[in-house]
C-alpha cells in the first residue's frame, strides 16, 4: 500500500487561522453558521474518502475547498478515458495515472493548506480498520457491494459516521449511517443482491452530472457533521430521480435484529466481503455460463474465406449505433420472443460488448435446440483489440 | 382503491420501462401481486422462489418501511404510494 502525504509532519489541533486562511475562507467566516469556530472545526477535521471516482470528485473538491484539514483518498484504480465524462477531478492529461495521486495533485492545487493523503490501495478487510482509525468521518463513494458492506462494518466496529451515497443511471440514494442510535447499511439491506440479479451491462451507464449532485450532497452532510449544525440525514434515505427531477425521502430505522448493530450482534469482526457478496473480486467476475467460443481472429478468418455465418448481436439498439459488426440485432432481453428471427440453418456467432450477455444468449439458444452456436470471446472489445482497431471501444 | 407503485430505475427494464403503475389493492401484497402478474419478469427480482420479498429489496408505503408495519399485509388506502427501493452499488460499470 502506497501512501503519499503532502505534509509529512504530525498534526496538532490548530488553534487559529492564518491571514491567508481568513481571506480564503471569508465567505464561510462571515456566516454565523460557520464563523471562526466552525472553520477551525473544519481545519481540525479528518475525512477519509473511499473512492475518488464519480462521487469522490465533488466530495474531494468541495471538502478540500472548504478547508477540511486532513483528507484521505483511497483508490487503487487508474484514470481512463471513460472516467472523464463524470469524474471531474481528473483532466485528459491524468489518463493512465493512479486516481488517488491524480486527485491529490488536483486538490492540493485547489488548497495547498490542507493535508492530503493519497492511499493507492484497495480497501480490504485487512487494512480497513487501520486506515479508518486516523479519521473522524468516512465517506462511501464506491461502486460495488463488497466494499460498501466492508465500509459499513468497519465504521460500526470503530463507531465512526459513514456518509453514504450511491447511484444508478439517473437515480441516487444518500444517507448517513453509523451515528450513535442511528441505523447502519445492514439495517437497510441485510444482504446484497446475488450476482445474477445485479443489473447487467444492458442497464449500465450513468448520467455524468448525477454523481456530481449526489457527491455534493454527501459533501454537504460531511461538513454539517463536522460543524455539528443543521439536520443531517441520519434516519432518512434521500432519493433523487434526476430524470423526473424529484427528491423524496424515506424513514430509516435501526433494525433491532441487525447482525451488525442490533442487540444480538453476530458480526464482531470484518469478514470476507467478496464471498459474502458471492463474487470473487469485481475485476474478474466468474462467467455465469460456460458455452462454446470463437476468438475474434478465428471469426475473421472464417468470414474472410466466405463461411456463411449468422452474426447475432445481442446488445441494445443504442449500443448498436455506437459501433457494430453488421450483425442481426436482437437485444438479449428480446431474444426469447424473437428467436424465430435466428436462422437455425446457419452456424450462429453471438456477440455483445464483452462476451457476457452473448454467453447467456448462446446458452439460451442451445437450450432452445440450436446446435451450431458460438460465443464471440471478448465481444466487440476483443474484436477491436485483435482484428479491427478502427472499431471504437466504449 | 388505487395505489401508485413507484418502480426504480434498475427494475424498469422488467416493467415495460415504466416508472410507476397504479392498481386497486387493499394491501401491499396485493399491489405487488398485481404488479408481478402484469410484469412477470419482475417477479424473480422482487421475490425469492418461495415467495418471500428479497432481502435487498425494501418496500415502503409512503415513507414507512413495511418491515416495521405489517409487512406485505400492510393495508393501503386510496392515494398511497408504494416505493420499491433496491440496493444499488454504483452502476457506472459495464460489461
Amino acid at each position: 500500500m502506497a501512501t503519499t502525504t503532502q505534509t509529512p509532519t504530525g498534526r496538532k489541533p490548530a488553534a487559529g487561522l492564518s491571514k491567508e486562511e481568513i481571506l480564503r475562507y471569508s465567505r464561510h467566516l462571515i456566516m454565523p453558521e460557520v464563523g471562526m469556530e466552525g472553520q477551525l472545526k473544519l481545519k481540525n477535521a479528518k475525512v477519509l474518502l473511499i473512492g475518488t471516482g464519480g462521487l469522490g470528485a465533488p466530495l474531494g473538491l468541495y471538502l478540500a475547498a472548504a478547508g477540511v484539514g486532513k483528507l484521505g483518498l483511497v483508490d487503487f484504480d487508474v484514470v481512463d478515458f471513460t472516467n472523464l465524462q463524470r469524474q471531474v477531478t481528473f483532466g485528459t492529461s491524468d489518463v493512465g495515472k493512479p486516481k488517488s495521486q491524480a486527485a491529490r495533485a488536483r486538490l492540493s492545487n485547489l488548497n495547498p493548506d490542507i493535508q492530503i493523503d493519497a492511499i493507492e490501495a484497495q480497501l480490504t478487510s485487512a487494512n480497513a480498520l487501520e486506515l479508518f482509525k486516523d479519521y473522524d468521518i468516512i465517506v462511501d463513494g464506491t461502486d460495488n457491494f463488497p466494499t460498501r458492506y466492508l465500509v459499513n462494518d468497519a465504521c460500526i466496529l470503530l463507531g465512526k459516521p459513514n456518509v453514504y451515497g450511491s447511484i444508478f443511471r439517473f437515480e441516487g440514494q444518500v444517507t448517513v449511517f453509523g451515528m450513535p442510535d442511528g441505523p447502519c447499511y445492514r439495517c437497510l439491506y441485510p444482504e446484497p443482491p446475488p450476482p445474477g440479479l445485479v443489473p447487467s451491462c444492458a442497464e449500465g451507464g450513468v448520467l455524468g452530472v448525477l454523481p456530481g449532485i449526489v457527491g455534493s450532497i454527501q459533501a454537504m452532510e460531511t461538513i454539517k457533521l463536522i460543524l455539528g449544525s443543521g439536520d443531517h440525514l441520519m434516519g432518512r434515505l434521500l432519493l433523487f430521480d434526476a430524470l423526473g427531477m424529484r427528491f423524496r425521502e424515506l424513514k430509516l430505522r435501526r433494525n433491532p435484529k441487525c447482525p451488525m448493530c442490533g442487540v444480538n450482534r453476530v458480526i464482531t469482526e470484518l469478514i470476507d466481503y467478496y464471498e459474502f457478496c458471492g463474487v470473487r473480486g469485481e475485476e474478474a467476475p466468474a462467467p455465469n455460463v460456460q458455452v462454446p467460443e470463437i476468438t475474434p481472429r478465428e471469426l475473421k478468418s472464417r468470414l474472410d474465406r466466405g463461411d456463411d455465418l449468422f452474426i447475432l448481436d445481442v446488445r441494445e439498439p443504442h449500443e448498436f449505433q455506437i459501433c457494430n459488426l453488421k450483425g442481426h440485432l436482437i437485444p438479449l432481453g428480446e431474444l426469447p420472443r424473437r428467436v424465430h428471427e435466428v436462422d437455425s440453418s446457419r452456424e450462429i456467432v453471438a456477440h455483445c460488448r464483452s462476451g457476457k450477455r452473448s454467453a447467456e444468449a448462446v446458452d439460451f439458444l442451445r437450450k432452445a435446440g440450436f446446435r451450431k452456436v458460438l460465443n464471440l470471446k471478448g465481444g466487440i472489445l476483443a474484436w477491436s483489440d485483435e482484428v479491427d482497431p478502427s472499431l471504437p471501444k466504449y | 382503491m388505487p395505489v401508485k407503485v413507484m418502480i426504480p430505475a434498475p427494475l424498469r427494464p422488467y416493467a415495460g420501462k415504466r416508472d410507476s403503475a397504479e392498481f386497486n389493492a387493499g394491501t401491499v401484497g396485493e399491489a405487488l401481486s398485481h404488479l408481478t402478474t402484469q410484469y412477470a419478469d419482475l417477479r424473480k427480482h422482487l421475490f425469492t422462489e418461495d415467495g418471500r420479498l428479497r432481502s435487498f429489496v425494501n418496500v415502503y408505503v409512503n415513507d414507512e418501511d413495511i418491515r416495521y408495519l405489517a409487512k406485505e399485509n400492510t393495508a393501503t388506502k386510496d392515494g398511497d404510494t408504494i416505493s420499491i427501493i433496491p440496493s444499488i452499488a454504483g452502476g457506472c460499470c459495464c460489461c
